[in-house]
C-alpha cells in the first residue's frame, strides 16, 4: 500500500482503487447481494411491491422441494421433488462429463507434453484451437445434425453393418442425458487437456527417465511421478469442466431427449417465460453453493490453491 | 558538483524487525564511502533511505546540509545504481541513459549528445543503439553509471553493483568505478558485503552488523585495529582464543588460554564483558622450537597452496584450531602433514578485542 | 517399446483431430446439400441458396453487429479494470490479497446464467432496464478476471526495481507509468484485449438473460437452432469456421516467420523475445469461457 503510493502517487494509485472497486462491487459483490436479497421474496405484481405480501420468505426456495415425481436411482425408485431430480441430474451427468473428458484428455495430453518434438508443437496446438473458436451453439448443432435419426451416424452404422436399423440417439441408448454427454463431452474436453497439458509440461523430463531408470513400470511412473504433477492441472480442468457442463444452455436445449432437463433449463423457463426472477434468483442462488461446493471440494482434495484452479 | 550525505541518528523498523539502529555517520562531499557488512545487516536499508525508497522510522537524513525527509526519490539529488542494475530492458542503451534528461524534458538532440558523451566516458562509444540485452555483464554495468551520471547526482548510491560479475570483471571494474569517482568528484556511497572491495576502493569504510554500524574508519585502521571481534573476524581472516585477561602492563595484556598464557595488545574498547584474542593469520609464523613468548605446539594438518601464499592449518594438543599464512618465497620448505612444530606471534600483532558485536 | 508407445500416441492424437474436425465438416458440407432439412445425408445435389438465404437475413447482420459492438464496449471496460485489479493484487500481500483474488477470480468460476441473472436484477433495481449494455457489464465482471490474470502473469516478470530506478532518475509517477511498465505490459495488453473481444463474441449464457430483446450472434443461433432449423445455420457456421482457419493460419505463418527470425538472430542474446512468448499464451486463454 504504502509501496503503491510511493510507486505511482496518489492520483494514480487512487484510479488503481476506483476502478478495481467499481469492478468489485458494481460487477461481482452487489448483483450477487441483489440476487441473494431478491431469493428471499415474492414473485409480486408490480403494485404489490412495498406491500403487505412484500416480505422476506423462504416460499422460492420451497418450490425445490415441491411437487415429487418417481425417480430411479441405479434401479431404486423413489419420491423425489422435481425439481431437486434436475438438479441431481445435472451435477450426476456433469460429474460422468468431468470423468469421460479426463479420461480422454490424459493420454493427449501427456502426448503434447512428453511425445510430440518441440519442433511441431505449435502447430498442433493451434490445430486444436480451431475447434475451440467456432461458437458453442454450433459445436452442440454439429452433434445434433450426427445424431438425428436420419441422420450420418446412422446411415453408416447401418450401412457397415453394425446396426439392423437406426437408433434414436437423442432419445438414448443407456440414459435420456446420452447425447447431452455426448455433446458437452465434445464441447468441453479441450478445457480439460488445456490445463493438464500445461501442468505435465513443466515436469522435468529427468525425473520420468529417473523413475523408468529406478525400475518403474510405465503405469508406475504415471501413478507415482506424473499424475501427482499434474494435480494442480488436473483439479483446474475438473472444476472448468464440470462448471462449464453443469452451467450450459446450450448443449442441453440443443440435445434434448424427450425426457431430459437441465437445471438451467428450469432456471431459464422461471427467468425468461414465466418471467418469476424472484425464484430465478433462489435457483441461480443454488447453482452458487453448488460452485462453492465443488472448487471447495476439489481444493480439498487435490490439496490446490485457488490461485493453481483460476488460470 | 558533490554532496555530503549525514545520518543523524538514523534508525528504521519493519514491523516489530529493526534493521537499522540508531545509525551516526557523517560523509564528506566527494568521499568513496562504503557500508560493508553480511547479507541482512542493514545496509541496503541505509542506501534506500538515503535515495528516499524508504523513510527511516527515526532520526535525520541531510543530503547537502539540507533535511531530506519528505522528499520523494525523484527530487532528491541522489542517483542510485541497483544491485540488478535495472536497465530498461526495452530501450535501447542511449534511451537508457537519457531517460532522467528525457522526463526532465530536454529534447531528443540534446539527450542524443550527452548519452554519447557519457558512452565516451565510461568507454564505450558507439553503443547507443544497441539493445541492453546485447551488452555483456560488464558493459551493462558501465551503461547504469552513464546512466545514472546522466542526471549529474550530488551523491550516487552503488548497491552491490559488481556482485553479478566474475572475479576478472569485477577487479576490473574496482579500478574503474574508482577512476569515474576521482574523474567526476561525486561522492560515492557503496554497498557491500565484500570486505575485498570496500577496502581497495574506499577512502573510509562502516562496518555494520545487526543493524549497527560498528566501526567507521580507512580501510587500514579497519583491518588493523578492528574494534571488536565482529569487525576483526568480518574483515579477513582471525586466528581467536577464548581466555582470560591477567595484568596489564606496557599497554600489553597478559592473556591466559587452556593452550598457554599469552601477551598482547589490549584494545582499549575491551573494558569489562567478555574478551577474545584475535591473530591474523599472516601474523603467525612457524617455528621449529618453542623458544620465546606467544608459541603454541601444534600438529600440522592441511597444507593448501594457493600460490603467492601457503595456508598451513595445525591443531595443539588441546583441539585449537590454528591457521597460519605463509608467503610463497619459493625457498623454504614446507613442513609436512603431521609435523610436530610451534606456531608463534609478535605480541604487537595481536589483538584483545570485545568479543560482542555492539548491539 | 518406447518406439510403439509413441506410436500408439500418434494414431490416439490423429483419432481425437478426427473426431474434432469431422462434426464441424458435416456441419459445415450440410450447407451445400440442396436438403430443406440440415444434413449432408441424404445428399440431395449441391446448392448455394443457404448462404443466398443467409445474406438477406436482415436480423442475423443486425444481431452481428450488435455483437461487435457489445465486445467492443467489453474490451474498453474489462482491460482497464482487469489491468488496475491486476496492479493492485500485484501490490498487497496477506489475507486481503487473498480475498480480492478470490472475489475477482469467482465470476470465471460461476455459471454464466447466474452471472447474467444477478446483472439483471442488480441494474434492474437501479432503474436500469435490461439490454445489450447490461450483457456489456454481465460479461466484463468475468472477462476483466481474464485480463487481471493475464496482466498479473506479466507483473509477475517485471523487475519492481525499474520503476524505482526511473523515479530515482527524476521521472514523475505518470512518465513512470506511460515509460516503463506500460510498455512491459503491452504484450499481455494486447493478448487480454483479444481474448476479451473473442470471448464477447462467444458468450451466450450472461447475454441471454441481459439483452432484453436485442440479438448477438450466439443468441439468434440459438433461437435459430431451437425453432424453424434451415441450413442457413450451417452456411453460416462454415463462414465462421473458414474465417477460423484463415485467422489460424494467418497465426501460423506468422508465427513460424517469428521463430525463423528468432532462429537467425542466433543464440548470441539468449533471451527470448517476449512478444512470441505473450502471443503463445493468447489462443490458450482465449478458449476459457463462463
Amino acid at each position: 500500500m504504502q509501496d503503491m503510493l510511493r510507486r505511482y502517487g496518489g492520483t494514480l494509485t487512487g484510479a488503481f482503487f476506483l476502478l478495481t472497486a467499481f469492478w468489485l462491487l458494481a460487477l461481482i459483490i452487489l448483483p450477487n447481494i441483489t440476487l441473494f436479497e431478491s431469493s428471499f421474496r415474492l414473485y409480486l405484481p408490480v403494485t404489490e411491491i412495498g406491500g403487505p405480501r412484500d416480505v422476506y420468505t423462504l416460499a422460492n426456495y420451497q418450490k425445490f422441494i415441491n411437487n415429487p415425481v418417481d425417480t430411479t436411482i441405479f434401479g431404486m425408485t423413489f419420491q423425489m421433488p422435481i425439481h431437486m431430480k434436475t438438479f441431481f441430474n445435472t451435477v450426476l451427468f456433469s460429474a460422468v462429463v468431468t470423468l469421460i473428458t479426463f479420461v480422454v484428455a490424459y493420454p493427449l495430453a501427456y502426448y503434447l507434453a512428453k511425445v510430440v518434438s518441440p519442433a511441431s508443437l505449435p502447430t498442433l496446438i493451434l490445430l486444436l484451437f480451431i475447434p475451440l473458436w467456432v461458437s458453442e451453439a454450433l459445436r452442440a448443432f454439429a452433434w445434433y445434425i450426427i445424431l438425428t435419426f436420419n441422420g450420418p451416424l446412422n446411415s453408416l452404422l447401418v450401412a457397415i453393418g453394425l446396426l439392423e436399423k437406426p437408433i434414436r440417439w437423442q432419445n438414448g441408448v443407456f440414459t435420456p442425458y446420452d447425447a447431452i454427454v455426448i455433446g458437452l463431452v465434445y464441447t468441453y474436453v479441450l478445457f480439460m487437456l488445456f490445463p493438464i497439458y500445461g501442468s505435465i509440461q513443466s515436469l522435468d523430463r529427468n525425473q520420468i527417465e529417473a523413475s523408468e531408470d529406478l525400475g518403474a513400470k510405465w503405469w508406475q511412473t504415471h501413478l507415482r511421478v506424473i499424475l501427482p504433477h499434474a494435480k494442480p492441472g488436473i483439479a483446474s480442468g475438473s472444476v472448468m469442466v464440470f462448471m462449464l457442463s453443469a452451467g450450459s444452455l446450450l448443449v442441453p436445449t440443443v440435445l434434448p431427449s424427450t425426457s431430459s432437463n437441465w437445471f438451467t433449463q428450469t432456471i431459464q423457463v422461471l427467468m425468461l417465460e414465466s418471467q418469476d426472477w424472484n425464484s430465478g434468483a433462489a435457483y441461480s442462488f443454488l447453482y452458487i453453493l453448488l460452485c462453492s461446493v465443488v472448487v471447495a471440494l476439489v481444493m480439498w482434495l487435490f490439496k490446490v490453491k485457488l490461485s493453481d484452479i483460476a488460470k | 558538483m558533490s554532496a555530503g550525505v549525514e545520518l543523524d541518528d538514523v534508525s528504521c523498523d519493519f514491523g516489530k524487525f529493526r534493521a537499522v539502529d540508531h545509525v551516526n555517520v557523517s560523509i564528506k562531499p566527494g568521499e568513496f564511502f562504503s557500508f560493508l557488512g553480511p547479507s541482512g545487516c542493514g545496509k541496503t536499508t541505509i542506501l534506500r533511505m538515503i535515495s528516499g525508497f524508504t523513510d527511516p522510522s527515526e532520526g535525520v537524513i541531510r543530503i547537502g546540509g539540507k533535511d531530506v525527509r519528505g522528499q520523494r526519490p525523484n527530487q532528491r539529488p541522489t542517483a542510485l545504481i541497483f544491485q540488478n542494475l535495472a536497465l530498461f530492458p526495452l530501450m535501447p542503451v542511449w534511451e537508457n541513459i537519457a531517460f532522467g534528461l528525457e522526463v526532465q524534458g530536454v529534447d531528443k538532440a540534446t539527450r542524443r549528445a550527452r548519452a554519447d558523451e557519457l558512452l565516451r566516458l565510461v568507454d564505450l562509444p558507439g553503443a547507443g543503439d544497441k539493445m541492453v540485452s546485447q551488452l555483456s555483464g560488464g558493459q551493462k554495468q558501465r551503461v547504469a553509471i552513464a546512466r545514472a551520471l546522466a542526471v549529474e547526482p550530488q551523491v550516487m548510491l552503488l548497491d552491490e553493483p559488481l556482485s553479478a560479475l566474475d572475479l576478472k570483471l569485477r577487479q576490473h571494474m574496482r579500478a574503474e568505478l574508482r577512476a569515474i569517482q576521482k574523474r567526476t568528484g561525486v561522492t560515492f556511497i557503496y554497498i557491500t558485503h565484500d570486505q575485498g572491495e570496500a577496502l581497495a576502493m574506499s577512502d573510509r569504510v562502516g562496518v555494520m552488523s545487526q543493524g549497527r554500524l560498528q566501526q567507521v574508519a580507512d580501510p587500514r585502521e579497519i583491518y588493523n585495529n578492528p574494534v571488536n571481534g565482529f569487525v576483526a573476524s568480518f574483515v579477513g581472516e582471525m586466528n581467536i582464543l577464548r581466555g582470560d585477561v591477567e595484568q596489564v602492563a606496557d599497554g600489553l595484556a597478559g592473556f591466559s588460554t587452556p593452550h598457554g598464557r599469552f601477551r598482547a595488545r589490549l584494545s582499549p574498547s575491551a573494558t569489562g564483558g567478555a574478551v577474545k584474542l584475535y591473530i591474523r593469520p599472516e601474523h603467525m609464523s612457524l617455528a621449529p622450537d618453542g623458544g620465546g613468548e606467544n608459541a603454541v605446539p601444534v600438529t600440522v594438518g592441511d597444507i593448501a597452496f594457493e600460490g603467492n601464499f601457503i595456508t598451513v592449518s595445525a591443531t595443539s594438543e588441546g583441539g585449537q584450531h590454528f591457521t597460519a599464512e605463509v608467503r610463497n618465497d619459493g625457498i623454504t620448505r614446507l613442513p609436512e602433514r603431521g609435523a610436530r612444530l610451534f606456531m608463534r606471534f609478535e605480541p604487537q600483532r595481536a589483538v584483545i578485542l570485545p568479543d560482542e558485536t555492539r548491539v | 517399446m518406447t518406439r510403439s508407445r509413441n506410436l500408439l500416441g500418434h494414431v490416439y492424437f490423429g483419432a481425437f483431430l478426427f473426431y474434432m474436425f469431422v462434426p464441424l465438416a458435416i456441419m459445415g458440407g450440410a450447407a451445400f446439400n440442396d436438403n430443406r432439412l440440415p444434413s449432408i445425408y441424404p445428399w440431395k445435389g449441391w446448392t448455394d441458396r443457404w448462404f443466398i438465404e443467409l445474406f438477406r437475413d436482415q436480423v442475423l447482420w443486425n444481431s452481428a453487429i450488435n455483437t461487435i459492438w457489445v465486445a467492443l464496449a467489453v474490451v474498453v471496460l474489462a482491460v482497464p479494470l482487469g489491468t488496475a485489479g491486476a496492479i493492485l493484487i500485484n501490490s498487497i500481500s496477506g489475507r486481503v490479497r487473498g480475498v480480492l483474488y478470490g472475489l475477482m477470480v469467482a465470476p470465471i468460476l460461476m455459471p454464466g446464467a447466474v452471472i447474467g441473472i444477478s446483472t439483471l436484477l442488480f441494474w434492474n433495481q437501479a432503474s436500469v432496464p435490461p439490454g445489450l449494455h447490461l450483457s456489456v457489464m454481465g460479461q466484463v465482471s468475468y472477462i476483466a478476471a481474464f485480463v487481471m490474470l493475464l496482466v498479473l502473469a506479466r507483473l509477475q516478470s517485471f523487475d519492481p526495481a525499474l520503476e524505482e530506478a526511473a523515479l530515482d532518475l527524476g521521472a514523475s509517477h505518470g512518465q513512470v507509468l506511460r515509460r516503463i511498465l506500460m510498455p512491459h505490459l503491452y504484450p499481455a495488453l494486447g493478448a487480454g484485449a483479444a481474448i476479451a473481444f473473442f470471448q464477447s463474441i462467444e458468450n451466450f449464457n450472461v447475454t441471454l438473460f441481459t439483452r432484453g430483446t436485442s440479438n448477438t450472434l450466439t443468441v439468434y443461433v440459438f433461437s435459430k437452432v431451437r425453432s424453424g432449423i434451415t441450413p442457413t445455420i450451417n452456411a453460416l457456421a462454415l463462414i465462421l469456421i473458414a474465417f477460423t482457419i484463415v485467422c489460424a493460419v494467418a497465426y501460423e505463418i506468422a508465427r513460424r516467420r517469428a521463430a525463423r527470425r528468432e532462429l537467425l538472430r542466433g543464440a548470441d542474446d539468449g533471451e527470448a523475445s517476449t512478444p512470441a512468448v505473450s502471443l503463445a499464451s493468447a489462443p490458450v486463454a482465449a478458449g476459457q469461457g463462463a
